[in-house]
């Protein structure tokens, strides 16, 4: 089989960059998606908040999928499901399978990686104690409760601010469960203010900060777990031990872009990020494969998504139309404050917005650009977060007039 | 009245009820847990060991020797994942130098083939990662690596086909003496056999005293380890221990069959023979003996970490006799019990030979067996004709070690059948990747409870009270 | 004597953290911190009616759940009533997204509808 263009994940990113490839001319595209619909995993994040910059409105996850799950119908672009990808090569041969075609290869024109993340497991974690059934990350929780439709615990202590951990905090709630606690390492939370007012403040759910768990009890299933306080150096205070019988353990401890493909195609990783190093089109460091979303970078937003995702489906078509330029090399620094760029390095002098995320929360800092010792962008803010993904907009005419080969991004106070 | 009661479905249990069914199709194999494999077998350092280490004489290097030795044909006719990889004894000094050359002459003595003692700079050849401090090894050519579960649950599986039956959640309370044997009672049951054979592993001194043998004591030693993702797999390719010295045994720090890397483990003396809880000391020990040991490794790469409990008997050395007529003690098989397993279920067999027990193999005995893994073995175009015939194949569920929906229905109709989501999990592998089941839980427990004919919330995770889902929501 | 309270408002991702100050009628007289006008609004609501969207799931005849949500938000005090009453429909199946579940849940003026597709 031969494709112009193939898209592995049908999920947010994947179906925009579907659109957006679509828009610029390519029809010979295939999708693949591994699971038994597309939506990926805004299927089961049935809550609202989605969708007010990409749609105006707020929509759930699910309608959210389905806009641009409609696109895709709309525009006839082919999709296949329950197929899995098991290896792209450096030339861009995929190899997928799935019950009708077996194993079967596919040699692509152009590949757009959109497989997205998934979560920090336990083991991750190396708690002590016992290995009991009832410790699930937020995500399997959230697929029991809202796709299956049963209840994996009743009495819950949440591990981990992120923001995954504080809607199933609230989802666990309303369904009638008794959220205890929600433990987060650092000394800040992990998720978005708004699902800390929404998603515990509104149900009384405390958030101890710069807590984590310590033990795990229970033989069967959980009975309790032991938490405790962390001083600066992250490490838990004996005295501050506390017991909290519950029969749930949630883990909300961060998401980690899915990039074994990547890894076996012989792509270049960020170190940061986990996702591929790209360029200001998403192109990784193999020409004509592009990656977009969470498997690129982990996103607080799907908007973002999306919009990374349709740079990620253009530049595909002009790829696959002869229309890649690389007419310059300019390599996007940073300072530790800002932990790391997407992109990370930029080939084509044009307006590019430019994500990042900080290392620790700062007040009343800048955010500060700069090629070599001259300032080219200075922009103040009140408050940085590492929950918080934030942008810098690079005009074409900026880009244009730099001198060197690099530009750094640091936090200034 | 079957011929033989094997207590205990441990990798040991499962060899000599496999070793029994070449003569017999009357094996009954009683378990107290809900599947076979779930004590020491499930969590140890899965090594086949050389055989240097033991005393000379004792039965621990006999039956080590003779095991390590047979090992690679037996895995091979169970279909279980085996692999010669070497090992390495490391030491850091002089004193340990000395050490390692004795170890070297012990194990020429106890008939192991090609042990040497190697330099820095050979070691360095052969195993670039090494600690950096580390300047002296001793090498053994023979030393392999098995998954001990894999073994056990194809052992018993085997011993299945060839007619024995396994009774698991049957744990037994009293054995009581019958003419021509013995009754051997749960709370609620009870089976009759002409022959005992006492392998229930840490509790084998408890299952010893129902017939009045108080002769020896079993205490569970503990160790924990930790298992890194795949990725690091090949950050070594040998088993490298350490030296023993007045600084302890250290831990080792091997390549699994699965491709994995196992840290580990610790050793602690305990009381209690249920207490498999991981501590932070622990595993923060095992990672600083391991750095010494291997330098580089990535921790950030542990999927999981566990303990196992090694069933340490009284005597030093394994315990392996007949206290009273009829009733085979195979107790305190601590290391290297998985490596001499083979050549235990030989003895045993010897030992009832020796005692009266008189019989011929069976004709048709078969003791091979469809390694579990037999899919993944499969070319493109040998799995394609399969798939055309069972699409499952084509449907993966486990998306980390990409296993299919057909491996895992495969998994749930074959003997010894799993019944809970670990079951399954120890059987294809499936969640034990990087994400650690967080994709494929669900639909794991979809497929056993529509195999089982269960409801969905009925699924465990280990059997017991392990439950995953309370109910519907609403 | 104004009384202040702090809010942060969850009206979009941004979550700006306002500063708001009532008079002793508990009237909002201003707000501070609100990087869009909606934080104004959002900031009376919540002082004086607090109002949220409920997202949760119905049991359908089929056996499946389907996601639903209020479509547009209900006091925040009734978000247990109306679980219950989502908690005890069985909905019909073949369902689409905007498909009314629920009419006027708990006397709210909200319909509950369907968030996605059932088959």
């Amino acid at each position: 089989m031969k494709k112009d263009l193939v898209i592995i994940g049908g999920g947010p990113a994947g179906m925009a960059a579907a659109v957006a490839a679509y828009e610029a001319g390519v029809r010979d595209i295939l999708i693949l998606e591994r699971d038994n619909a597309l939506g990926g995993i805004l299927r089961q994040c049935i809550h609202n908040g989605f969708g007010l910059h990409r749609f105006g409105e707020e929509l759930t996850g699910p309608e959210y999928a389905y806009r641009y799950e409609k696109m895709v119908h709309e525009l006839g672009i082919p999709y296949m499901l329950d197929t899995m990808v098991i290896e792209v090569s450096p030339d861009k041969v995929v190899t997928a399978m799935n019950r009708e075609n077996g194993i079967f290869t596919i040699q692509a024109g152009a590949v757009i990686l959109a497989m997205g993340c998934r979560e920090r497991p336990k083991g991750a974690l190396n708690i002590a104690g016992t290995r009991p059934a009832g410790i699930f990350t937020a995500g399997t929780a959230q697929k029991f409760v809202n796709m299956k439709g049963y209840m994996p615990g009743r009495e819950v202590v949440i591990l981990g601010s992120g923001d995954i951990g504080l809607i199933m905090a609230r989802r666990m709630t309303l369904e009638g469960a008794k959220v205890k606690a929600v433990c987060e390492l650092m000394p800040y939370s992990g998720g978005l203010a708004r699902n800390i007012e929404q998603c515990l403040n509104d149900f009384n759910i405390p958030l101890r900060l710069s807590h984590t768990v310590v033990n795990i009890h229970g033989k069967d299933r959980l009975e309790g777990v032991t938490i405790a306080r962390v001083d600066e150096n992250r490490r838990p205070i004996k005295e501050s031990e506390e017991y909290i019988p519950c029969d749930t353990l949630l883990l909300s401890c961060g998401l980690i872009p899915e990039n074994e493909l990547t890894k076996g195609a012989g792509i270049k990783l960020d170190r940061v990020t986990g996702g591929a190093s790209v360029n200001g089109e998403r192109e990784t460091d193999i020409e004509g494969i592009f990656a977009c979303g969470n498997v690129l970078h982990v996103h607080d937003l799907v908007d973002y998504v999306s919009e990374e995702s349709a740079i990620a489906g253009r530049a595909a078509a002009k790829y696959i139309f002869g229309d890649s330029k690389k007419e310059i090399s300019i390599a996007l620094k940073t300072d530790g404050k800002v932990r790391y760029t997407v992109p990370q390095r930029l080939t084509e002098a044009c307006d590019t917005s430019v994500y990042f995320r900080v290392a620790d929360v700062y007040r009343d800092a800048k955010i500060v650009v700069r090629d070599g010792d001259r300032v080219i962008i200075s922009k103040k803010k009140q408050r940085l977060a590492p929950a918080e993904m934030e942008k810098v907009e690079l005009a074409k005419d900026v880009i244009e007039s730099l001198s060197g080969g690099e530009l750094t991004f640091s936090i200034e106070m | 009245m079957f011929d033989f009661a094997v207590i205990g479905a441990g990798v040991v249990g499962g060899m000599v009820a496999r070793e029994l069914t070449r003569y017999t199709d009357s094996v009954c194999i009683l378990e107290k847990g809900s599947d076979v494999a779930l004590g020491a077998t499930r969590a140890n350092s899965a090594i086949v060991h050389a055989g240097f280490d033991a005393a000379v004489g004792s039965l621990k290097a006999r039956l080590n020797v003779l095991g390590s030795k047979m090992m690679a044909e037996v895995c091979a006719d169970l279909g279980v994942k085996y692999k010669n990889n070497g090992s390495l004894v490391v030491g850091f000094n002089d004193d340990d130098e000395q050490t390692l050359k004795e170890l070297c002459e012990r194990g020429k003595i106890n008939g192991v083939d090609g042990v040497s003692v190697i330099c820095r700079d050979e070691i360095l050849s052969i195993e670039p990662n090494i600690g950096d401090k580390v300047t002296v090894a001793l090498y053994a050519p023979t030393g392999a690596i098995v998954c001990p579960y894999e073994l056990c649950m194809a052992a018993v599986g085997n011993a299945m086909d060839n007619g024995a039956i396994l009774r698991t959640k049957f744990e037994v309370k009293s054995i009581e003496k019958i003419s021509e044997g013995y009754k051997l009672s749960s709370d609620t049951d009870s089976v009759e056999a002409r022959y005992v054979i006492n392998c229930a592993g840490v509790y084998s001194d408890e299952v010893a005293k129902m017939i009045g043998d108080d002769s020896f004591t079993v205490r569970p030693r503990r160790g924990e380890y930790m298992l890194l993702d795949r990725e690091v797999g090949d950050h070594i390719s040998h088993t490298v221990f350490r030296c023993p010295s007045k600084m302890g045994k250290g831990v080792l720090v091997s390549p699994t069959v699965d491709g994995n890397l196992l840290v580990g483990p610790t050793a602690e003396d305990i009381d209690d023979k249920e207490n498999t809880a991981t501590t932070a000391e622990g595993l923060a020990k095992v990672r600083a003996l391991a750095a010494e040991q291997v330098a580089r490794i990535d921790f950030s790469k542990v999927i999981t970490s566990f303990t196992g409990l090694r069933a340490s008997g009284s005597t030093g050395d394994f315990i392996i006799g007949m206290p009273t007529d009829r009733f085979v003690n195979v107790a305190a098989i601590e290391s290297p019990g998985l490596s001499s397993a083979p050549a235990i279920a030989e003895y045993v067999v010897s030992l009832l030979r020796e005692n009266g027990y008189e019989a011929s193999p069976r004709s048709d005995f078969n003791g091979t067996r469809r390694p579990m893994h037999f899919f993944s073995d499969l070319s493109i175009e040998e799995k394609n004709e399969l798939i055309k015939v069972r699409p499952e194949y084509a449907h993966v569920i486990c998306r980390c070690e990409t296993i299919t929906e057909g491996e895992i229905l495969d998994a749930i109709r074959t003997n010894p059948r799993p019944t809970d989501v670990d079951g399954v999990k120890r059987r294809t592998r499936a969640s034990m990747g990087r994400c650690q089941g967080g994709f494929c839980t669900p639909y794991i427990i979809d497929l056993l409870a529509r195999e089982m004919g269960v409801d969905y919330t009925a699924v465990t995770k280990f059997g017991g009270k392990s439950y995953i889902n309370f109910g519907k929501t609403k | 004597m104004s009384k202040e309270r702090l809010l942060t408002c969850i009206v979009c991702p941004r979550g700006c953290q306002m500063r708001v100050l009532l008079s002793d009628e508990g009237k909002v007289e201003s707000v501070e911190g609100n990087f869009c006008k909606r934080g104004v609004t959002y900031a009376n609501d919540e002082c004086t009616n607090p109002k949220r969207t409920v997202t949760s799931t119905v049991r359908c005849k089929s056996g499946e759940v389907v996601s639903v949500k209020t479509d547009r938000t209900v006091p925040k005090g009734m978000m247990f009533e109306v679980m219950a009453e989502i908690n005890g429909t069985v909905a019909e199946d073949n369902l689409k997204i905007g498909d009314v579940i629920i009419e006027n849940v708990c006397n709210t003026g909200a319909n509950v509808v369907a968030t996605s597709n059932t088959k």
